[in-house]
């Protein structure tokens, strides 16, 4: 996994040959029948990797989510509270004897943008392959 | 001195094609899923269908005249559940989007399937030298050590049913023969279904 550099939004970064391909027919959402936005909140790479990590887990502590990323304290806490924000992922902070301790949770709404997000990706996959 | 521009620049390589990029985003995902070591493939309902089948084995073996002819009971039950339980793995790992085979997954496997090798040839040896009633034991000790093994690189309350089942073998090798039916209802029904429904419900199904 790459190392993340300074906390930035760059979430036009890099997206912009993928907004282009927005209303073709062949990237329609499977239940909506209408095409998919692209989630620019998750596209970010770091942002991906906390929701991926949690879509598969309980919850994790920053520490865990910290040691998986491999990135800086500064950093998780900007993309954290970004998707905090979106309400795609839940914190909870405690303390741990004298240590605090902050969970992060996925929510319902950010498990349902994930997977949108997966379905976007394989559509795209999908179309330049039926090329 | 100023730096000179040359007014002729090298051409920047081409931007990765979108279905480029959508492949790279796919297995980063993957990866992240698969590092954050949480996933397991295991299917916590698959494992519960296992239990069931055990069960139900369970009682057909106890009617059954002969220690015999119950172990053929339990053989046939021994086909059949790791067929649901691979149908059901399978299912949830497409749900999650998750390869079945990349990663943990692959290890578990290796991890999980010499122990039951194994088990397969002792059962013949076994038989053969007339020693049917030490068989449930040596199934219970060896998948759980395959479910040790193979757990280490799946969620923690995998490994936990492993112990338990080789605690269940150990048990069985050294109580009386009766026993041994109501040792393998509560190892491969009880055990599957009591450690099946909290896997499905904190780990994806």
């Amino acid at each position: 996994m790459a190392k993340h550099g300074a906390a930035r939004d760059d979430e036009g970064s890099g997206v912009s040959g993928l907004r282009t391909v927005r209303g073709k027919s062949d990237l329609k959402g499977a239940t909506s029948g209408r095409p998919h936005a692209l989630d620019r909140l998750i596209h970010e790479r770091l942002r991906l990797g906390i929701v991926s990590a949690l879509a598969v887990n309980d919850s994790l502590s920053f520490s865990d989510l910290k040691k998986l990323m491999k990135t800086t304290d500064g950093n998780l806490s900007v993309h954290a509270r970004k998707l905090e924000e979106a309400d795609y992922i839940a914190c909870t902070k405690s303390f741990e004897g004298r240590m605090p301790k902050t969970e992060y949770k996925l929510t319902a709404l950010g498990r349902r943008a994930l997977e949108r997000y997966l379905d976007h990706m394989e559509a795209l996959i999908r179309a330049t392959r039926e090329r | 001195m100023a730096s000179v521009t040359p007014l002729h620049r090298t051409p920047t390589p081409e931007p990765p094609a979108l279905h480029v990029r959508a492949m790279d985003n796919l297995a980063f995902i993957r990866d992240t899923m698969e590092a954050a070591g949480s996933f397991t493939a295991v299917s916590g309902w698959g494992m519960v269908a296992v239990g069931i089948i055990a069960w139900a084995a369970a009682v057909l073996a106890a009617v059954q005249p002969t220690p015999l002819q119950a172990l053929y009971v339990w053989i046939a039950a021994a086909v059949i559940a790791p067929a649901v339980s691979l149908w059901a793995t399978v299912r949830k790992a497409r749900n999650a989007h998750v390869p079945i085979l990349s990663g943990p997954g692959r290890k578990f496997l290796l991890s999980f399937s010499p122990p039951l090798v194994v088990g397969a040839l002792l059962t013949l040896v076994l038989y053969r030298g007339g020693l049917v009633e030490m068989i449930p034991g040596m199934w219970l000790l060896l998948y759980g050590t395959g479910v040790l093994a193979g757990g280490a690189f799946s969620v923690r309350i995998v490994p936990v049913m492993g112990l338990c089942f080789m605690l269940a073998g150990t048990i069985a090798l050294f109580s009386p023969p009766s026993w041994n039916g109501w040792i393998m209802a509560a190892a491969f029904g009880g055990l599957h279904i009591g450690f099946g429904i909290p896997i499905a419900r904190r780990h994806g199904g």
